[in-house]
């Protein structure tokens, strides 16, 4: 399980062939010596959570960026640090998650974008619909030529996307998370084309983090955890939990939870990991049901409570609805339906003011975008969401902005202590401390933390969850939701696992491991929850 | 000083020393591109404005112009809204000040009567302003778009109703107001004797400093900034960020608006055809200069004033179209190096600190 290069078949088969591959954006290496050998005419599936260096690899493969370091062979000829341009007269098409088509052309405009049939030096519209039909026909990518692509169901711009590839002679082509926005049934049309493209020699490499669907169409997956290439097995010789197992990373997980000297039992006494007290529940929701922004059911009809004193942690992959759930939680996004009470209180119309003032306090998952302003300063920042209470007759309370600085600076042990400080230049764990000096050093009934100890070193990660554990103690409801599952699992009481917008199992964290939430993660397993 | 606050103070000043710089030595080639000495014409140009009660009155006055829209963009900028509107904003203004201080009766004491024409001022421009602020939280329409169009929608509408209605014969422009006129700079200070220059200077003084006030010691200006500077993270902090944004075109609006009482009160005391003259577009300059602080924008208020009178001055040497080159020149200078000359200052900073 590392990420030597495999030795299957001979070089000659290989359609492409990646080793050692490094990149680096800023301070984040995508990927570390990652590798990825695919053989001609085979569906290849790249696999792994977000984050673990898949679309980067991808990217460097279709030539939008260089890679820091490595080689790249496409059908046998080295074509390091290539551009996209080299990369698609060499028949390699990416669809990317995100369509990149003229909303306002019709389908067949945009395929023939940039490769335009002419008659007499003019743009022959009539010769494009006709190519287009035809490359339809044969493909079985059923797409009408004439109509405009803001007029087309996802699945069907998704088609024109692969169709614009093929146009331009893809033989190899890279569907980046294709599945994330279709229906079932566009789901299993999908697969029809990608075996017929197959059996025509052509090679496919499908990126996803979905067990089920990698099991059903593909020949062969290599797994990425962390930007490393960890695994290459043949689909054949395979079964889901063992694909699981390499993309959760159970070793790496292990050691680095005992490392952090987190202990595998819950650390407050009387509760073993067992359902809590019943009583009155801090935060109590009820069938909610929250749209994505592609207005997909990133959250469908979830119930669940937490008890005072009880912290429950949602695992899962990310994208399977934790982040609308915490936004909508917070009153940061609409819902469709369903109620949220807070110490009993309706809250399910009220703002993110009426909310906070109700008891709620939330650390939210991107602090560059939401937990600070940036260029604000540390003293600014801890009374962000506050501001009311910091001041008089509409007037900020400087004196009281200022001696609330000094007291959280010292209590969470914000690092350089300077309250005039932007947050900007502050490290990501002093960044981090302020956000959650600010929403865990007020009165407050129930915390929401998101990706709590994201980004942040070992010792602020010490830091926090002792905050956490603390803050538990003194019967505070807390919804953790994690990446990291060896983190929910030390902290919380339950434990549920969240999966395409429902929870597949809750647990107490007592009965829940990495091996038995895995399956759960990944769908293989689900169970009705209550 | 505190450490921090002298960074501050250095990246807000130097900036636009060096652009001054940059601008300086431009307008060295160009004005020897005319074969006249730099020397010459920089000294005709400070005499001409600087060195003399009238044309010191002349930069003053067209500096209250100028501190208005200026204040009344960086306003917007603040909450993240780019306000290209302020010259229709500013006629609006002057519009309804002068049909107030027409419609009051001339035995109404300027006590009275100055202050229901400011209000008029800040009413229509708060409208003009308003409108495309309303736009951008109701449907998403875009507010450089819509205030640009509003400009042309505003000055032609009231082009029409004084064209129409309130003309003098063979003139642009509306019969004096009887009511609400604004003295003189020269009535206390008799050497100003002939300058444009009134009391309308106080007020935009008082705008600026009320300015400040609330863009950093008021729970307003803070969700403001905060709104201007991330609107997720002010939105998690329980901003309503379109509130902020309506509100703030609104004052924006206001604000300029009320630079027109500077000409209709204080000047000529009747709306004019075209009275705004660019000053809402020069508002963009002056805010980008003055770096969307009320005090670099009174500053750089004052500063293009300075070459907008001087370029009367040096005619006689070189066309006053230099002027305007040189004001190019200015723009462009702080636009560009802004960044440039803060990531030197950071560098040159970084032993110090580490």
């Amino acid at each position: 399980m590392t990420g030597s290069p495999v030795t299957t078949g001979n070089r000659d088969n290989l359609a492409i062939s990646m080793e050692g591959i490094d990149k680096t954006f800023g301070s984040v290496r995508a990927n570390r010596g990652a590798s990825l050998q695919v053989r001609k005419g085979e569906i290849h599936a790249l696999v792994g959570e977000n984050g673990a260096g898949k679309s980067t690899l991808m990217k460097i493969l279709g030539g939008l960026e260089p890679a820091d370091a490595g080689k790249m062979e496409v059908n046998g000829t080295d074509v390091t640090g290539w551009n996209t341009r080299q990369a698609i007269q060499a028949g390699i098409g990416v669809v990317h998650q995100h369509f990149m088509l003229v909303p306002t052309l019709t389908v067949a405009e945009n395929i023939v974008l940039g490769m335009e049939p002419r008659s007499g030096g003019r743009f022959d519209y009539d010769k494009a619909v006709e190519d287009v039909t035809r490359l339809s026909t044969d493909t079985g990518l059923a797409v009408s030529a004439d109509r405009k692509i803001a007029d087309l169901s996802v699945g069907e711009a998704q088609r024109v996307e692969i169709l614009k590839t093929l146009y331009r002679g893809a033989r190899i082509l890279v569907l980046d998370e294709p599945t994330a926005v279709l229906s079932p049934p566009e789901v299993k049309e999908l697969w029809t084309v990608l075996r017929k493209m197959r059996d025509n020699g052509d090679t496919i490499v499908l990126i996803t983090h979905r067990l089920d669907e990698v099991i059903e169409i593909s020949d062969t997956i290599t797994v990425m955890r962390q930007g490393q290439t960890v695994d290459r097995i043949t689909t054949a010789d395979t079964t889901p939990s063992e694909i699981a197992k390499a993309m959760v990373g159970r070793e790496v997980a292990l050691s680095s939870r005992e490392e952090a000297g987190i202990l595998t039992t819950p650390a407050h006494g009387g509760s073993n990991g067992a359902a809590p007290a019943q009583g009155p529940a801090a935060l109590t929701v009820t069938d909610l049901t929250v749209l994505g922004s592609r207005k997909t059911r990133e959250v469908d009809g979830l119930s669940f409570s937490v008890q005072p004193g009880e912290i429950l942690g949602i695992a899962g992959v990310e994208g399977n609805g934790q982040t609308e759930l915490i936004e909508a939680l917070a009153g940061l996004r609409p819902i469709l339906s369903g109620n949220i009470k807070i110490d009993g209180n309706d809250v399910t119309f009220d703002d993110v003011r009426e909310r906070r003032d109700a008891g709620l306090s939330h650390i939210p998952e991107d602090r560059h975008r939401r937990g600070l302003i940036l260029d604000y300063s540390i003293s600014d920042n801890l009374v962000l969401g506050l501001q009311s209470d910091f001041s008089k007759n509409g007037i900020l309370d400087a004196d009281r902005i200022g001696q609330n600085a000094r007291t959280q600076i010292k209590a969470f042990d914000i690092r350089p202590p300077s309250a005039e400080l932007p947050a900007r230049s502050l490290s990501g764990g002093n960044q981090q401390k302020v956000v959650i000096a600010r929403e865990m050093g007020r009165e407050f009934t129930v915390l929401l933390a998101s990706q709590p100890t994201r980004g942040v070193d070992v010792g602020a990660i010490e830091f926090i969850h002792s905050r956490l554990r603390e803050a538990r103690a003194a019967g505070k409801a807390i919804l953790l939701v994690s990446a990291e599952l060896n983190e929910v699992l030390a902290l919380s009481d339950r434990v549920a696992v969240m999966y395409r917008g429902k929870f597949a199992t809750v647990v107490p964290a007592s009965e829940a491991s990495e091996e038995s939430l895995g399956e759960y993660m990944i769908g293989t397993r689900k169970e009705s929850v209550a | 000083m505190n450490p921090r606050r002298k960074e501050q103070l250095e990246e807000a000043l130097f900036p636009p020393f060096v652009a001054l710089l940059v601008a300086l030595i431009c307008g060295d080639l160009l004005i020897m591109s005319y074969g006249q000495s730099p020397a010459t014409v920089y000294r005709l140009l400070l005499e001409g404005t600087w060195g003399n009660a009238y044309g010191f009155g002349q930069v003053l006055y067209k500096a209250t112009t100028l501190t208005f829209t200026g204040l009344a963009v960086s306003l917007g900028i603040r909450a993240g809204l780019f306000n290209v509107g302020a010259e229709s904003q500013l006629a609006a203004g002057g519009f309804l000040a002068a049909l107030v201080g027409l419609g009051l009766s001339p035995a109404i004491p300027g006590i009275v009567a100055v202050p229901l024409c400011l209000i008029a001022a800040a009413a229509g421009g708060g409208i003009v302003g308003a409108i495309p602020g309303w736009l951008k939280v109701r449907f998403g329409a875009h507010e450089v778009i819509v205030t640009i169009m509003l400009n042309f929608v505003v000055l032609a509408l009231l082009n029409w109703i004084v064209a129409a209605h309130l003309h003098v014969p063979e003139t642009l422009h509306t019969p004096e107001i009887r009511a609400g006129a604004m003295p003189r700079l020269e009535s206390v200070i008799s050497s100003f004797h002939g300058s444009a220059a009134n009391f309308t200077i106080l007020i935009a003084l008082l705008t600026a400093v009320a300015g400040w006030f609330y863009l950093f010691k008021s729970r307003r200006g803070f969700d403001l900034r905060a709104v201007g500077l991330q609107p997720d993270a002010a939105e998690y902090g329980g901003i309503n960020v379109r509130g902020v944004w309506l509100r703030a075109m609104t004052v924006s609006g206001m604000i300029a608006g009320v630079g027109g009482i500077n000409y209709v009160l204080g000047y000529k005391h009747y709306y004019e055809e075209g009275f705004a003259g660019g000053s809402g577009f020069l508002g963009i300059a002056v805010a980008l200069v003055g770096r969307n602080h009320p005090v670099g924008v009174v500053l750089a208020a004052l500063f293009f004033a300075t070459l907008s009178q001087g370029g009367l001055a040096i005619h006689a040497f070189v066309p006053k179209q230099m002027v305007e080159v040189l004001q190019g020149v200015v723009i462009l200078a702080v636009a560009m190096s802004v960044p440039e000359v803060r990531a030197v200052l950071r560098r040159a900073r970084k032993p110090v600190a580490a």
